[in-house]
Order: structure tokens, then sequence, then C-alpha cells
């Protein structure tokens, strides 16, 4: 709850921004009397009415000593006319430079604001971009769902492939240990029959066989001149 | 409106000692009245973007003007220091 002893911002009128200064001051002639004072005149004397005026103030003063002339008064001539002429020859030289001066300053004052409101401009449309982001949303989720079951593809193959080539090597130890035992079998079996065979040959036997063998050459050689 | 409600600048010369009677002079009013005429001076011919002279010299003018009331005195008697 605000307490406050007066209402606060009841009327239009508040304390900024500032008015701006006016352009020009009140008229002056000759640098001294107000534009009023001819105005102020000019119905019932016209436009000299002010010149004879200040010629008459002016030799009533100097007739009757009001104003006594002195070595001060020299002076005052002398100062007012360097000072007078000072003014006319320089002044708008001096006036352009403190105008060129408040320039540069409302200049800067301006930049600044400006920069300010481009800054602002630019946090805007940021701020409308990241909402016109916001929604894409679900392509983002729909992406990141898909990379998820992709990841989990993947792994479910690659396990099934790692039972597959376990369960193979197992199954083909058993047929090589069995082709192993098969084979040592006949071979023992083998080694067996030719050891008793060759035992079983008396010397008998095998010179017959020899004598048998070289009676067949001989036969085979004939039929072979006979061909030839 | 009535003579004594009125401004200053809107009496007439004939009933200016007739307004200076009938108004209850006090300090504040006094106090007020030359604040109130001496910002609307600045803001005629000091507070403007382009100022000349003027208002500075009115100033200058016036002060002269007030120094040399001051001393008259002083002036009007003959010094030995002469023009030449």
């Amino acid at each position: 709850v605000l307490h406050a002893t007066r209402p606060l911002h009841t009327t239009q009128q508040s304390l900024a921004p500032v008015p701006p200064l006016p352009e020009k001051g009140g008229e002056v002639r000759h640098g001294l009397i107000p534009e009023e004072f001819f105005q102020f005149l000019y119905p019932k004397t016209g436009v000299t009415g002010p010149y004879m005026l200040g010629t008459g103030l002016l030799l009533y003063l100097l007739s009757k000593e009001i104003y006594v002339i002195n070595h001060e008064t020299v002076a005052a001539i002398c100062i007012m006319s360097v000072i007078i002429y000072g003014i006319k020859k320089f002044g708008a030289d001096v006036a352009a430079f403190a105008d060129k001066l408040n320039e540069e300053k409302v200049a800067t004052a301006q930049a600044m604001k400006n920069e300010a409101l481009q800054t602002l401009q630019t946090a805007i449309e940021e701020e409308k971009k990241e909402q016109w982001r916001v929604e894409g949303r679900s392509y983002l989720f729909d992406a990141k769902r898909n990379n998820i079951a992709m990841l989990l593809e993947a792994n479910y193959r690659e396990r099934l492939l790692m039972v597959y080539n376990e369960v193979k090597k197992r199954l083909d130890y058993q047929v090589a240990m069995q082709n192993l035992k098969r084979q040592k079998e006949q071979d023992h079996m083998i080694q067996w029959v030719e050891k008793s065979v060759v035992q079983s040959i008396t010397p008998q036997q095998q010179k017959e066989s020899i004598a048998k063998c070289i009676l067949d050459l001989k036969v085979l050689s004939k039929s072979a001149h006979a061909t030839v | 409106g009535p003579l004594a409600q009125r401004r200053l600048m809107d009496v007439r010369l004939g009933e200016l000692h007739v307004w200076v009677c009938s108004q209850h002079f006090s300090p504040q009013r006094l106090l007020a009245a030359a604040h109130r005429a001496w910002s609307s001076y600045c803001a005629r011919y000091i507070h403007v973007k382009q100022g000349g002279p003027a208002g500075i010299s009115m100033l200058l003018a016036g002060y002269c003007l007030l120094s040399y009331g001051w001393n008259y005195q002083h002036l009007s008697k003959p010094s030995l220091a002469l023009l030449f």
C-alpha cells in the first residue's frame, strides 16, 4: 500500500520533457533599448518620437550638469567604442562557434538516444525470432526420438549377432570334436588292419606272390611287344 | 477590474499615486514581485537559443546608471585632476 500525502500524476502536466528554449529573445534596438519602448511611444509620437526624447534628455542632462564631463567621460567613450567595434566585427563568429558547441552536445545526446533505440529494436527482433524458433520444438523432439530408437535398434542387433556367434562357436566345437573322434577311430582301425595284414603275410606267400607277379609281367610284356 | 487589484503595468499614470496608496506592501509580496520581474527578464533575454549582446548590455547599462547615481555627490564636486 503506497502512502502518499499528495496525489500522484493526476494532471497532464509533467516535468519532463522540458519544453525547448525559444529561438530568439526579445527585440532590442541599438543593443540597449527594448523594442516595446518604441512601440509604446509610436501611437502618440510616431517613428521619431523616442529619438527626440533621447536627444532632448541628453541635452538636458548635459546642460544642467546632471551628467558632468570629466576624464572618466573620455575613458568611457574610448572603452565603449572599442567594445562596440569588437562586437560588430567578431560577434557573428563567436555566435557561430557557440552554436557549433551546442550542436555537438545535442548531436552526441541524440546519437546515444538513437543507439539505445537501435539496440532495443534489435533486441525486440531477436526475441521475436526466438519465439518463432519455439514452434520448431516438435521437429527437434522427433529427431531426438528417432536417434534414440536407432541407437536401441543397433544395440539390439549387435547383441543378437553376438549371441548367434557364441552359439555357433559352441556347436562348431562339438562338430569338430565328433569329426576328430571319427577320424581317429578310422585311422586307428586302418593302421590295425594294415599291421595285421602285413603280419599275416608269411615269407612263403611272399615268394609265391613275387613269382606270380614276374610271370604276369612277362605275359604283359609279350602282349605289349605284340601290339607295338 | 478594480484599481486595487490591478497589476502595476495596467495602471494609468494618473491613477498611480492612488494605486500606490491602495497597495498593502509586505516584504514577501515585494520579494515575490522582484523574483517574478527577474525571472521574466531572464526568460526573455538570457535563456534563449540565440541571444545577442542585449541581455548583458542592458544589465551593465543599468549598473552604470545606478553607480553614477550613487556617486553623483562626489562626481559633481570639482576635483584636482582636470581633463588635460
